[in-house]
């Protein structure tokens, strides 16, 4: 398995997460440039990320622009085909743009842009510590396609305390039922807020984030959760 | 022909507008009590070249359709052509 890493312009976490990938989780990346389309050298195992980031000044909406961007033709395409594709923050955002996930990410409910560090926990109630950064953060889908979601397990992440509770307070942006990353029916499409990428080094003081990557990239894409 | 069309995006109704808050308090602060609710959207413009009025229209309403409001979040009126 081989990972690709998009860069768009305004993206900002691009070098973050290829660093991640290659130099704390050993994984092959190559990083792609917006404007080509050229998707060959990937198959199915592998895996397209699309960073965090400000692509195109966050002009009209997040990722409303990065949609109609040449390669995200081609990943749409490689998404459809089983190709697996993870958005992390405006990635996230431009995954739901691009009718990739369901789903949309609403301006921040406190007025605030959020960058700390925070607790998530996934499906199998395990806490994670993983940072936020972003002002458009509020998932929002309507309640039968949340009905949708949880029936078949496509919510991943939700904001918890320490603990694991899921408590309003421990919710950084008003997401609907917590909700800080889900993945599509077809459990090939991955998206979330929350920066794993920003956490897979004991140097920056946190590595719960590569716990994070071997869920996405064993266990779920495994098909086990 | 060329036509100017306007096209108006706003959140939908049942959504927190923060933005929209934020301007109240500060009309609030203002001494603007009479002031009950605020919501924000988007007016965009756009300079269609087309055969008729309804074509221009046409044309914005694909493109308000396919980009200009998410669905999802937002509902959009062509206001003026």
């Amino acid at each position: 398995m081989k990972f690709g890493v998009v860069v768009f312009p305004g993206s900002n976490c691009d070098r973050d997460m290829y660093n991640a990938l290659v130099h704390d989780l050993n994984q092959e990346c190559i990083m792609l440039w917006h404007k080509d389309s050229d998707l060959s050298e990937f198959t199915t195992e592998d895996c397209i990320v699309l960073p965090g980031g400000f692509s195109y000044g966050d002009y009209l909406r997040t990722g409303a622009i990065a949609r109609f961007s040449p390669i995200m033709q081609s990943i749409i395409e490689f998404a459809k085909n089983g190709g697996k594709v993870l958005g992390v923050c405006n990635g996230f955002q431009i995954l739901c743009e691009s009718h990739l996930l369901p789903g949309a990410l609403l301006r921040n409910n406190n007025q605030q842009y959020v960058c700390k560090n925070l607790y998530i926990k996934d499906v199998q109630d395990k806490v994670y510590k993983i940072p936020i950064a972003h002002g458009e953060g509020r998932y929002y889908a309507d309640d039968a396609t949340l009905d949708i979601l949880e029936k078949n397990n496509q919510v991943l992440f939700r904001y918890c305390d320490e603990k694991g509770n899921l408590v309003p307070e421990a919710n950084p942006n008003g997401s609907v039922r917590n909700i800080a990353g889900i993945c599509n029916e077809t459990r090939n499409v991955f998206g979330m807020m929350p920066h794993p990428e920003r956490a897979c080094s004991s140097l920056l003081g946190n590595t719960d984030g590569r716990k994070i990557f071997e869920i996405l990239f064993s266990e779920v894409m495994e098909g086990v959760i | 022909m060329k036509f100017t069309v306007q096209v108006k995006v706003m959140p939908l109704k049942e959504l927190l507008d923060p933005q929209g808050k934020a301007v109240m308090t500060g009309l609030g602060n203002l001494g603007l009590k009479a002031i009950e609710d605020v919501r924000i959207g988007k007016n965009i413009s756009l300079q269609v070249e087309a055969n008729s009025a309804e074509e221009a229209k046409q044309i914005a309403e694909e493109a308000s359709k396919k980009l200009l409001a998410n669905p999802v979040m937002e509902y959009f009126e062509i206001t003026a052509v």
